[in-house]
């Protein structure tokens, strides 16, 4: 097996028997990406050289015998709408293309704390807002699993690079199902933490009130030692929570005895792919016959979740993205005044998607429209956040289906704002009510693309996700964790 | 007809913090262009704010001076709109639920004692500053921008139409400056920009209780150039309506050099903020104790403490117009004052040499210890040291801050008093200035200074004249 192939827990340990280095490990994953990546496109920068310094600075340490973290040596790719110091971060936007960061998102400075080379920075949608990764002004990402699908998105670029073992960890952002929607189309494990567990000090702000950083990995595991290391309070982040971190992977078996779980009901005529629901049955099914008691449930506030959130995060972006003018830094349309420097900067920095949501946001805030809108889609919020509680008081945790369907084909929905909104259908509550949620991988669907299922928890309690998930993951031994690019590759076992 | 004028006054304040409202970059003034930025202040993306607790204690501190009812929960907004002095295209402040609500100033006019009554007092971050190199933004061929000042905490105080003219416009503001300086709040510097004033004033016919179209004043850079900009602008509304036509509503500038107020804008087309709760901050809840631990620690406000002061020391109207502009001294003044009785003396010196001296050896009131002071006064009233020993002392304890006592042990400063001290020194002036004694024997009094200087000089100016001017008329006579 080669050493790309293997998880980052296994990595670690290679490391910590001394059996590898660090710069080996690296060097693998730098080979399968000059092989992988031409075709999957999952990487706005790729940053080999420092990733290979900071291996090597962290081999000399182990040589010394110094202390050091699970995952000190063990590469990471990042998305890149999170803050690099030095290295470019565009937020695969036009008007960002050549904006360097004077400082590095707290995040970054975890994953350096903790000795983490970084591969690079990792393809999105234009400032986070789509789910296929289409929109990035540069390119697209393919889905490993079949280049002619979509990885999923915004986090596609992360997404992608873990699914295809370009990476054993990545960074995703989730604001209404970033990472879980292209967690579950690549078929590995993505979580989106509590609101307020990750500092969001750095990553560039879609909607700062949804905004979420979450891990990317393989297995549970993984995601555990990955969420340990960018969990904790933040005092440049004012709505960081000041909770102490478990160390979320010293523990990862559960008894499902004392469980309940709440089994969404999730229909056919809603859009819902029968192989997807039956996934998500057996699942279940799993969970019921090592004990826990498993109960149907129907939210009646699912539907809502969609019209409130395509009015939040736009109204949110609409503000956050008023900054790009060409004033400061990223590109600048010089004019014959300040109004069209402003709107010919805009006009060509911005992609369609951004524009239109920004659209959306002016108008929901406008005078006279707030009301209506803003204020009527904070108060559907409270509802949703109030239904979860109660819910919560009969459940530990929802599971249901994170996507409709397994991924659909590039192009397909590019032209269909709606059916590509419809996608994250499962994913936007959880994040309207800043609860954590996590997709695992479910089975594969007859198309041959990944199925993913969806676990949601009362704040703080990722820990019990992860448990379930790593229950999941052994029960789930015969699907193959890897897509079948690995085996058009040249040379491979 | 005669008509009212109708004022409304909206203060912006910089509020005396050494950092930024949302990060910890300086707020001092006067630096290099861009220097005192970090990626928060400026915007950059990813960057997020954080209070700065100091900002909210002064902020509620001023609110409270100004009598207003601070919110126990109150709430950040965004106030979105595009300018390059702007870095993140929104302005956080307070909009529905600001930090105070009410309030009310008591201003003596010319009338007599009137309460101007405040709508809210909010706090807001500061924008940046835009340099043209021409007169305005849409002519020059460039503009450069300092973001020193951006993310400087501002408090906003509006005021209720309760204002009549130019002239209590200006005497509201003189007012409010003495109580936001006394509060600590901030240095209240227009020249500085650190107190900014924008009017909206409108005319109605007298008796009558409705509004009529207001104006919006800006650019006001002194409290002379609010009231001289209100007359004109009352003036110039006067003249429309009194022919017959009517009033727009618009923005004007106060061109300080022409003496005219210019309209820069017509309000149809004013903005929309679309306001909404800033996501990066948590609602701002303050707790009682915090608020009444504030409110005790407020120093009695000018006006009170100017009657206060007028009855219990029985200063004059001068004095106290020094100690009220200058609430230090008042603070070292009283302190001195529970220890050292004659008030008058003690006021005179106060404002007098003590003042003086601090201006020449560029010190603070509150850097003086008044029980040396009071130990100096003493020295002096009991006869121990003379009045020009006493400066010279004062000179030294503003200096080193030293005591006067310990002073004259060791220097030997202490009076010469006694004739067997003194007869001896006058002996022998009379007896080297003999056509000086001639002269004051002939009636010429002059000579008598003369002598009695030369007596001075020898004493190194410790003796006390006036005895030694009795004691040298004794023994020429003897002769
Ligand atoms: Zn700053």
């Amino acid at each position: 097996m080669k050493l790309y192939e293997k998880s980052a827990a296994e990595l670690s340990l290679l490391l910590k028997k001394s059996e590898v280095s660090s710069v080996e490990i690296v060097q693998s994953f730098i080979d399968r990406i000059d092989r992988v990546e031409p075709q999957i496109k999952a990487f706005v920068s790729y940053t080999p050289e420092s990733a290979l310094v900071m291996a090597r600075f962290i081999d000399d340490k182990r040589m010394r015998g110094e202390e050091q973290h699970p995952l000190a040596g063990i590469p990471v790719a990042v998305k890149d709408n999170i803050c690099t110091e030095g290295i470019r971060t565009t937020c695969s936007s036009r008007i960002l293309e050549n904006f360097i960061p004077p400082y590095d998102a707290a995040v970054i400075e975890s994953l350096k704390k903790a000795g983490m080379p970084l591969l690079g920075k990792t393809n999105l949608d234009e400032f986070a807002m789509g789910s296929s990764t289409e929109n990035s002004a540069f390119h697209a990402t393919r889905n490993p699993w079949n280049p002619d699908m979509v990885p999923g998105g915004s986090s596609g670029g992360s997404a992608a690079a873990v699914a295809s073992a370009m990476v054993p960890l990545a960074l995703g952002s989730d604001t209404g199902g970033s990472v879980r929607q292209p967690a579950s189309f690549c078929g590995i494990t993505g979580l989106r933490p509590t609101y307020g567990r990750v500092s969001r000090y750095g990553l560039i702000a879609f909607a700062s009130s949804l905004d979420q950083i979450g891990p990317f990995s393989t297995t549970a595991l993984d995601n555990a030692l990955l969420l340990s290391v960018i969990s904790g309070y933040d005092l440049r982040d004012s709505t960081s929570l000041p909770n102490s971190v478990p160390e979320f992977h010293s523990d990862l078996e559960i008894d499902c005895k004392n469980l309940r779980i709440g089994l969404i009901r999730q229909d056919p005529s809603d859009g819902f792919d029968p192989e997807v629901i039956a996934a998500v049955k057996k699942q279940a099914a799993f969970l019921g016959d090592a004990g826990a008691e498993i109960e149907e449930i129907s939210l009646s506030m699912i539907d809502c979740g969609l019209g409130a959130y395509y009015l939040i995060a736009p109204s949110e972006a609409s503000s956050n993205l008023g900054r790009y003018d060409g004033v400061r830094y990223g590109l600048c349309i010089e004019g014959e005044d300040i109004e069209s420097m402003f709107s010919d900067t805009r006009g060509r920095g911005f992609g369609p998607e951004v524009k239109r949501r920004i659209i959306i946001g002016t108008y929901a805030l406008s005078a006279g429209y707030y009301d209506a809108y803003y204020l009527q889609a904070m108060k559907v919020r409270t509802l949703i956040r109030r239904e979860y509680e109660e819910a919560f008081k009969k459940y530990d945790l929802l599971l249901g289906a994170t996507t409709p369907t397994p991924a659909f084909k590039l192009g397909e929905k590019v032209d269909d704002p709606l059916q590509m909104y419809l996608s994250d259908i499962c994913n936007l509550n959880d994040a309207l009510a800043g609860i954590p949620s996590l997709s695992v991988p479910s089975g594969i669907h007859s198309t041959g693309l990944p199925m993913g299922i969806q676990l949601s928890a009362p704040p703080l309690q990722e820990g019990t996700l992860l448990k379930i998930a790593h229950f999941l993951e052994q029960r789930n031994e015969n699907h193959p964790k890897r897509p079948g690019i690995q085996l058009t590759e040249e040379g491979s076992a | 007809m005669h008509y009212e004028t109708i004022i409304g006054l909206e203060i912006h304040l910089e509020l005396q913090t050494s950092s930024k409202l949302f990060c910890g970059c300086s707020t001092s003034f006067g630096q290099e262009a861009n220097t005192n930025c970090c990626p928060v202040c400026l915007g950059l993306p990813g960057t997020l704010p954080v209070f700065n607790k100091r900002a909210i204690e002064l902020a509620v501190t001023a609110a409270l001076a100004l009598n207003s009812d601070i919110q126990l929960q109150s709430r950040f907004d965004r106030k979105n709109y595009y300018y390059p002095d702007l870095p993140k295209a929104y302005q956080i402040s307070q909009y529905e639920q600001p930090l105070a609500k009410g309030g009310y100033l008591e201003v003596e006019f010319e009338s007599g004692l009137r309460r101007i009554n405040l709508e809210r007092v909010h706090l807001e971050e500061e924008a940046g500053k835009l340099i043209h190199a021409g007169d305005s933004i849409f002519g020059a061929d460039y503009s450069l921008v300092d973001y020193n000042r951006t993310g400087i905490p501002l408090l906003e105080i509006v005021t209720a139409p309760d204002i009549r003219s130019g002239s209590e416009a200006r005497k509201f503001l003189e007012t409010l400056r003495s109580i936001l300086l006394y509060s600590g709040a901030s240095d209240c510097k227009m020249e500085e920009g650190s107190l900014r004033c924008d009017a909206n004033i409108s005319l109605r016919p007298v008796g009558s209780q409705g509004y009529g179209v207001k104006a919006e004043v800006k650019n006001m850079n002194s409290f002379r150039a609010v009231e001289t900009a209100l007359y004109y602008e009352a003036k110039r509304q006067e003249k429309i309506l009194a022919g017959g036509g009517t009033v727009i509503q618009q923005t004007c500038h106060w061109d300080e050099a022409e003496k005219i107020t210019i309209p820069i804008r017509s309000k149809e087309g004013s903005s929309d903020y679309r306001y909404f709760p800033e996501p990066d901050l948590l609602p701002l809840t303050l707790d009682k104790d915090f608020i009444s631990r504030i409110a005790e620690s407020l120093p009695e406000m000018p006006g009170k403490r100017r009657a206060r002061m007028a009855e219990h020391y029985g200063l004059g109207e001068s004095e106290l117009d020094i100690f009220i502009e200058n609430r230090p001294l008042a603070d070292f003044f009283e302190a001195a004052a529970e220890k050292y009785d004659d008030y008058k003396n003690l006021a005179n010196w106060v404002q007098g040499d003590f003042l003086y001296q601090l201006r020449e050896n560029d010190k603070k009131p509150e850097e003086i210890k008044p029980e040396l002071f009071v130990e100096l006064l003493t020295l002096l009233e009991k006869g121990q040291i003379n009045r020009p020993v006493a400066k010279e002392l004062l000179a030294e304890m503003i200096q080193n801050g030293s005591s006067p006592k310990e002073l004259v042990e060791e220097k030997g400063l202490g009076r010469i008093a006694g004739g067997e001290k003194l007869i001896p020194l006058i002996e022998q002036v009379i007896a080297e200035n003999p056509d000086a004694v001639e002269n004051y024997r002939q009636g010429k009094e002059k000579a008598i200074t003369f002598l009695v200087g030369r007596v001075m000089a020898l004493t190194k100016g410790r003796a006390d004249p006036g005895e030694l001017n009795k004691l040298l008329r004794e023994k020429i006579s003897q002769q």
